[in-house]
């Protein structure tokens, strides 16, 4: 049996670390303590846990003036609170005043399964890429996420992070080197591309398996930037596989997939396909059911390069 | 003792000076850009002209000081004050003024820190300046600094929530380095602030979130500099200083007239402002 992870613990496991070392790294909650996970931090560092309440405007507005007074927060609450209530102050106070903020979206996508529209962040890429100077980071398994958040300790200007519960196996491996803006090729193929990020990463491997017992080679890419893309990484498939599927457990508007179609009919239009929730509020169901409900497994993503596949040969 | 006096009563009329310069040029930068919002602008100067000349530590030429004083201007539509102001104390050249909002221009329609320097945050939507003065205020706390916050609101302003989620706060952390002004002009866009959404009892209101309240004649720099060297006015309470001012202050035409919040004046109307205001300092 594989070994599952929660993306939370490497996150906080990497901020204590982190605040250890440098005495400016503070955590900024929403009453949020313990679905981010801090407990511990507030232990080690009672000061530097700043704890605002349930009030996600000013979280961001005080992670802005932790900013400008020398401090690095991370301002870390359930991704949709953290992002669609404060999307202005996101804006104006962290993007546009190019304040050194890191933002952790805990819980992101369809995390929160059963509790519905309201606790799911399918929208945050989507929304958070649409706003210059803003760096959209959606690692896939621990090692990454850890990699990401130190990147973000030690690199200027206000970032998202996007860090998921559902539970992931390990992709990369410990000699992995997460750099923003450069995606991950995981596996080679000349047929088609399959590009993902977060937690259905796994399911683009898995997919890229089944594929090949098909005899169909796909190249799978981990993308965990969204902005700014690896648009090299892009028009590489789009020119040696012909073929793009994207996956992501966001809204199939705007988030991966848009910017990676941006790119390609921009530059190389080839076919491709974009998964993830098709423009509507999921059902009830757990995060698991619903993956499985709009087709992001393994046999969905599947499906799908197989009909692509298809479509091409039948057009040649 | 005498001496001292006399530097005060100096100090004093050279605050009013600098302040009716202030508004001058402000006008004349507006009508030049046809844009602007001077009735807000005309009610803000005399308290900004009293911190940037008399209260706050902050240094032109070393505007990213880690030690300096944080002034917000959370009424981000007020930037031309802000702007003159801060040209008036050395921080950009008074000849940049004139380049306000044409293309390319550093000075926006609202204030830009990334262009402007003294400028700690970029302002313009309403509500946001309080919050992120917060957090400069807890983050001096952490560091055990010395310097001090202060944030100019509107009193429209004050019907965005997030004020009060910041003010919850501000009061929760003790920030007694923390102070609030709130220009009581009480006008907002459109109409009274009382006709549109009722604010008052206003002091009681800060209070009741744990802030220390002092009420002032805005327009009065001895009032604003006895305030203000009062600060703080309660040990582990943020300040509130509610500055009665008026709309279009100094300009006998603009006066408490709402429609002045974001009117330019022509060419007659502004010669006018500046003929009074010249004789006011004759």
């Amino acid at each position: 049996m594989t070994q599952l992870y929660d993306c939370r613990d490497a996150f906080n496991e990497k901020l204590r670390e982190l605040a250890s070392e440098d005495l400016r790294i503070v955590a900024v909650v929403n009453d949020s303590v313990g679905s981010s996970k801090l407990n511990q931090f507030g232990k080690m560092y009672p000061v530097r846990l700043v704890n605002v309440g349930i009030a996600e405007q000013n979280m961001i507005g005080v992670g802005a003036g932790l900013a400008n007074g020398g401090m690095i927060p991370f301002v870390c609450g359930a991704s949709p609170f953290l992002t669609g209530r404060a999307l202005e102050q996101i804006k104006a106070d962290l993007a546009y005043s190019n304040q050194n903020v890191k933002l952790c979206g805990m819980s992101s996508g369809m995390a929160y399964g059963e509790l519905g529209p309201t606790h799911h962040s399918i929208e945050d890429m989507a929304w958070l890429r649409a706003i210059a100077n803003m760096t959209v980071i959606v690692p896939a398994d621990p090692i990454e996420t850890a990699q990401a958040i130190e990147v973000a300790a030690r690199t200027a200007g206000p970032m998202f992070i996007r860090i998921s519960r559902i539970p992931v196996p390990m992709v990369h491996d410990e000699g992995y080197q997460f750099t923003i803006g450069k995606a991950a090729r995981l596996r080679e193929g000349g047929d088609i591309t399959l590009i993902a990020n977060g937690v259905l990463v796994t399911q683009a491997l898995q997919a890229a398996d089944r594929l090949a017992a098909e005899g169909v080679q796909a190249r799978v890419l981990n993308m965990s930037t969204v902005r700014p893309l690896d648009k090299d990484a892009v028009l590489a498939a789009a020119a040696e596989t012909g073929r793009i599927v994207t996956v992501e457990e966001h809204t199939i508007y705007g988030g991966l997939g848009g910017a990676v179609a941006e790119v390609v009919v921009t530059h190389n239009p080839v076919p491709m396909r974009i998964l993830g929730v098709p423009g509507v509020f999921a059902p009830t169901g757990s995060a698991e059911w619903l993956i499985e409900h709009f087709g992001l497994t393994a046999q969905g993503i599947a499906d799908a390069a197989l009909e692509l596949v298809g479509a091409k040969a039948q057009r040649q | 003792m005498i001496d001292t006096q006399q530097r005060a009563t100096e100090t004093l009329e050279q605050l009013r000076k600098l302040a009716r310069a202030v508004r001058r040029r402000d006008l004349q930068v507006v009508h030049g850009a046809k844009l602007g919002h001077v009735g807000g602008e005309m009610s803000a100067i005399d308290i900004l002209v009293t911190l940037y000349f008399a209260v706050l530590n902050v240094d032109p030429n070393r505007p990213d000081d880690p030690e300096r004083d944080r002034f917000i201007l959370s009424k981000g539509h007020s930037a031309v004050a802000l702007y003159t102001t801060l040209a008036h104390r050395g921080f950009i050249p008074l000849e940049q003024l004139d380049t306000f909002a044409q293309p390319l221009s550093k000075l926006n329609g609202h204030p830009d820190r990334n262009k402007v320097p003294g400028v700690e945050t970029n302002t313009g939507p309403l509500g946001h300046g309080l919050p992120v003065a917060v957090g400069a205020g807890i983050a001096a706390k952490l560091q055990d600094a010395s310097w001090r916050v202060f944030v100019l609101t509107g009193d429209g302003e004050l019907q965005e929530g997030s004020n009060w989620e910041a003010a919850m706060a501000a009061a929760h952390y003790k920030l007694d380095n923390l102070t609030v002004i709130v220009d009581r002009n009480r006008l907002q866009q459109g109409d009274w602030t009382e006709q549109t959404m009722h604010l008052e009892p206003l002091a009681d209101k800060w209070r009741a979130f744990g802030w220390s309240v002092a009420e002032v004649d805005g327009h009065n720099i001895a009032q604003l500099l006895e305030t203000f060297a009062r600060v703080p006015f309660e040990a582990g309470k943020p300040n509130c200083i509610i500055a009665h001012t008026h709309k279009g202050q100094g300009v006998s035409l603009m006066r408490d007239k709402a429609a002045w919040h974001h009117k330019v004046p022509n060419t007659e109307e502004l010669a006018t402002a500046l003929k009074e205001l010249e004789e006011v300092g004759a």
